[in-house]
């Protein structure tokens, strides 16, 4: 959920630096800087402890997908920019000039190609978020750690307990590591090298 | 005269301090060849460029067919459909087949059947001598057969006129014949087109009439036997003599001598 409105947001985000929108250009850069540059962890605790301040009432859960969405926003925007920024600007000369409108030109030429040179660093970015979901049982929410954690305090297995977590993780990101190579292979398969 | 197809009035053209195009006047009638030479940094492919509205001119007008070809116009895409633009780079799309990139404007543009325009394709695909290639990607083409690609793309919009930026001057020696070849046929089937190009014997072939480029000007417009046996300017001559090997020769004795 979370990584889903991570991709949404680094879509437009990318989207507006790509058309040079301006006063949202502008936004969209200062977002950028800050969520790269702050763990997730500090986020967290601002939307967790900041926003009821301000009062809006919020859940863990609701804060765990917003901050995961705040972070992977920026890391999202930033995959899909140097897509678009790796399809030649004389492609999209030679769209237009075969009379194409601004979007087209968009979905048919540019888009295409733009996401299948942003793949690996998206797929990259994916299992990065799905790791980072580690930090939220500092905000009590319910993921791998937390529970891990709760087990090594009821059961006092500690070492199997971090065992089985690993495993789980990986259980978790191997099959989307795996995607994304495969995906990637396709990709390079059906493009490029013109 | 009938009508010009195409004319550029006063058309002025600066990149920053640079002038690139200064004030020119160009008329193009319905079936007429025109062939633009000069040296490097002339103008000649910004020329086209702005015919295009690829890029924006600052002074002057250039009209197709009375219409206004303004960057700004909402009618751009309109007037883009009617002329036909191969670039020195063939700029094929790479995610695409070659009969998918040559259907793709004709379908989403104008809007056109996809079974009919497949058909065309295919046709047109075999007057360049490319059947069989309709299912390649453009990376496992050549770059002749790209660019005999690159052309059928634009002949499938039903261009009223064509332009052809250097497209042979990224290819290899035996592969220059062959597009040049599909461009001669091009010619002989009374199509409208603007070339710009560095091979000297095919301009005298093909050409209805020279421009001459220096400096962003026009300095010489006329018919390609007087361009060649007899230029006006001194630059047009000097221009020519690069492609004369025995004046260099007789330098390179003069020499070592």
């Amino acid at each position: 959920m979370g990584i889903t409105i991570a991709i949404l947001l680094g879509f437009i985000c990318a989207m507006i630096q790509y058309y040079k929108v301006p006063i949202l250009k502008r936004v969209v850069s200062v977002y950028i800087e800050l969520s790269r540059n702050t763990p997730l962890l500090v986020q967290l605790f601002f939307i967790y402890y900041g926003l009821p301040k301000i009062g809006i009432q919020t859940n863990a859960e609701i804060c765990g997908i917003a901050g995961l969405a705040f972070l992977g926003g920026s890391y999202m925007a930033e995959a899909f920019r140097s897509g678009l920024e790796a399809v030649d600007s004389i492609q999209t000369e030679s769209a237009l000039s075969l009379g194409m409108s601004n979007y087209q030109t968009m979905a048919y030429v540019v888009l295409p190609q733009a996401i299948s040179v942003s793949i690996p660093a998206f797929m990259a970015n994916i299992i990065f978020l799905m790791k980072e979901t580690s930090v939220f049982s500092a905000i009590s929410l319910m993921d791998l750690m937390f529970t891990a954690k709760d087990l090594i305090g009821l059961y006092y297995k500690t070492t199997e307990s971090l065992f089985l977590l690993v495993v789980f993780y990986l259980i978790i990101l191997l099959p989307i590591s795996i995607l994304g190579s495969l995906l990637e292979r396709r990709l390079r398969h059906a493009g490029f090298g013109s | 005269m009938a009508e010009p197809i195409l004319a550029l009035k006063n058309v002025t053209k600066h990149f920053g301090e640079n002038t690139v195009l200064d004030d020119i006047d160009l008329s193009v009638h319905q079936g007429e060849v025109i062939v633009i030479v000069g040296p490097s940094g002339c103008g000649k492919s910004t020329l086209l460029r702005c015919v295009n509205a690829l890029e924006p001119i600052q002074g002057g007008e250039i009209y197709l067919n009375d219409e206004k070809i303004d960057i700004k116009s909402k009618k751009l895409a309109n007037l883009r459909q009617k002329i036909g633009m191969v670039f020195q780079s063939y700029e094929l799309f790479p995610h695409l087949t070659v009969l998918e990139n040559i259907v793709l404007a004709p379908t989403k543009v104008q809007k056109r059947k996809k079974e009919e325009v497949q058909q065309e394709a295919l046709a047109l695909l075999g007057r360049v001598g490319l059947l069989g290639k309709e299912g390649s990607y453009a990376r496992q083409l050549s770059g002749g057969q790209k660019q005999r690609v690159a052309i059928v793309r634009a002949l499938c919009m039903h261009p009223e006129i064509l332009l052809f930026d250097e497209v042979t001057a990224a290819l290899d020696p035996e592969m220059v014949r062959e597009v040049l070849d599909v461009m001669l046929n091009l010619a002989a089937q009374g199509r409208t087109m603007i070339i710009v190009t560095h091979e000297m014997q095919f301009a005298k072939a093909v050409a209805d009439r020279i421009i001459f480029l220096d400096g962003g000007k026009v300095l010489e417009d006329t018919k390609p036997e007087v361009f060649f046996e007899a230029p006006k300017t001194e630059r047009a001559r000097q221009f020519l003599s690069m492609f004369e090997f025995n004046v260099v020769k007789s330098q390179v004795e003069k020499v070592s001598s």
